[in-house]
């Protein structure tokens, strides 16, 4: 459990450290969700049918930018290596390192994404709902992402191959999150949309740790 | 302490080792020569448990690999881990905590290695050299019975390369064993496996 921690505070330091990228993911995301109703047309009403699918749509797409760090760069410095050396098991450092994504990308974007929906046209009292699901949601999304940067370790161009191996991936929790504001909007509980989305968390959390940890002895032979 | 046996490794099509044993005891150190490509890395990859042999296994006094490679043996490789943006200081207590040291072992590793000076420096603004010196710390401050080292003394000066002999003497000296991937000779006494046609 000691261990884990120094493996866990040290993963959001390097998070946070080289032009703070939660700050990008941010960014990136209220970026898409400025542009979009733009290229919609300017009419913000236009995307108000759609907009929680859009908003977690964004939320997806800005939740990949910072997956390629979580394992590429420990393969190349080595320090994956040295990682493995230690008394913790490689599935509990898959689960530290996604924990460690969720606290340092996916906590920031789920604070950003009651503004990016108001933006994209849901309604204020929305706002809480927004956070709530995209907190859930983001810990779903740092389980699989995790996943997909162990399969895509080594490869070349990892970046895009991370992101064709986890958007699939992120099409569950972007239709429950989505459903979540949807089924909100029209004024029924958001309850049963919001008990999958945790459903698939507990699932990828079950999953990512033994596929990701077998992906990544798999890159270090 | 490390026991191989019938040890087959290919990278592709091409064969490095069959069926390739040996055994190295406590107290003892292995140099492993041959030229560039002649598998040095791998084997010793091999012996971290990194790479799965084709064929033969290698045991640590009775155990296997991943149950020892937690708690019985070093890698030191060519990369030596730490991350460019942080200070030397942070890497060192991150590197040797992972594995186990405490507060106490680190400082006396620090004094060991000369690091002192270097600890409020970020890591992108070390040599090679200090670098080498930063990773070693670990061997010392969380103390392993098997150390696997690859081509340790290659960007280290006369000085330090002197130094580290006298760390592995010590090491060896109190029950541990090293096997490195060599250029030059260690500057302790060894015994040589020369990987050259080994493959045949």
């Amino acid at each position: 459990m000691k261990a884990l921690m120094i493996l866990w505070r040290r993963e959001l330091a390097l998070a946070w450290s080289g032009g703070g990228g939660p700050l990008l993911a941010c960014g990136f995301f209220l970026c898409l969700t400025v542009l979009l109703p733009l290229a919609a047309g300017g009419d913000p009403a236009g995307l108000k049918p759609v907009a929680g699918g859009v908003a977690w749509l964004a939320l997806a797409v800005a939740s990949i930018l910072s997956l390629e760090r979580l394992f590429e760069r420990d393969l190349d410095d080595g320090a994956l290596d040295l990682i493995t050396l230690g008394s913790v098991p490689l599935e509990l450092v898959v689960i530290a390192k996604a924990k460690a994504q969720w606290l340092a990308v996916g906590w920031p974007l789920a604070l950003t994404a009651p503004v990016a929906a108001i933006t994209l046209g849901l309604e204020p009292s929305m706002a809480p709902l927004a956070a709530l699901s995209a907190l859930i949601g983001g810990l779903g999304f740092a389980l699989t992402g995790a996943l997909g940067a162990a399969l895509a370790l080594g490869s070349k161009r990892g970046g895009l191959l991370i992101a064709v191996v986890v958007l699939p991936l992120f099409i569950p929790p972007v239709v429950f999150g989505a459903g979540a504001l949807e089924r909100a909007a029209n004024g029924l509980s958001p309850l049963p949309a919001l008990a999958f989305l945790s459903a698939y968390v507990l699932f990828a959390a079950v999953v990512a740790p033994f596929a990701g940890a077998a992906a990544i002895r798999n890159a270090q032979g | 302490m490390i026991s191989v046996s019938g040890l087959t490794i290919s990278r592709g099509e091409r064969v490095l080792f069959r069926d390739l044993s040996f055994t190295v005891g406590a107290g003892e150190v292995l140099a492993l020569t041959g030229g560039n490509g002649a598998g040095k890395t791998s084997l010793l990859r091999t012996l971290a448990g990194f790479i799965r042999p084709d064929a033969g296994g290698v045991a640590f006094d009775g155990a296997e690999t991943e149950e020892a490679r937690g708690s019985r043996l070093h890698w030191l490789g060519h990369l030596d881990g730490l991350k460019p943006a942080r200070r030397a200081r942070e890497e060192l207590d991150f590197q040797c905590r992972w594995l186990g040291a405490d507060t106490g072992a680190i400082a006396a590793a620090v004094l060991r290695l000369g690091l002192e000076p270097l600890l409020d420096l970020e890591v992108r603004k070390l040599s090679a050299g200090q670098r080498r010196r930063l990773a070693l710390a670990r061997l010392i401050a969380a103390p392993r019975p098997l150390w696997l080292l690859d081509e340790p003394l290659s960007p280290l000066d006369a000085r330090w390369r002197a130094e580290v002999g006298v760390l592995l003497q010590a090491h060896v000296a109190g029950g541990g064993a090293v096997i490195a991937a060599v250029h030059d000779p260690l500057p302790v006494a060894s015994r040589t496996l020369d990987l050259s046609g080994a493959a045949s």
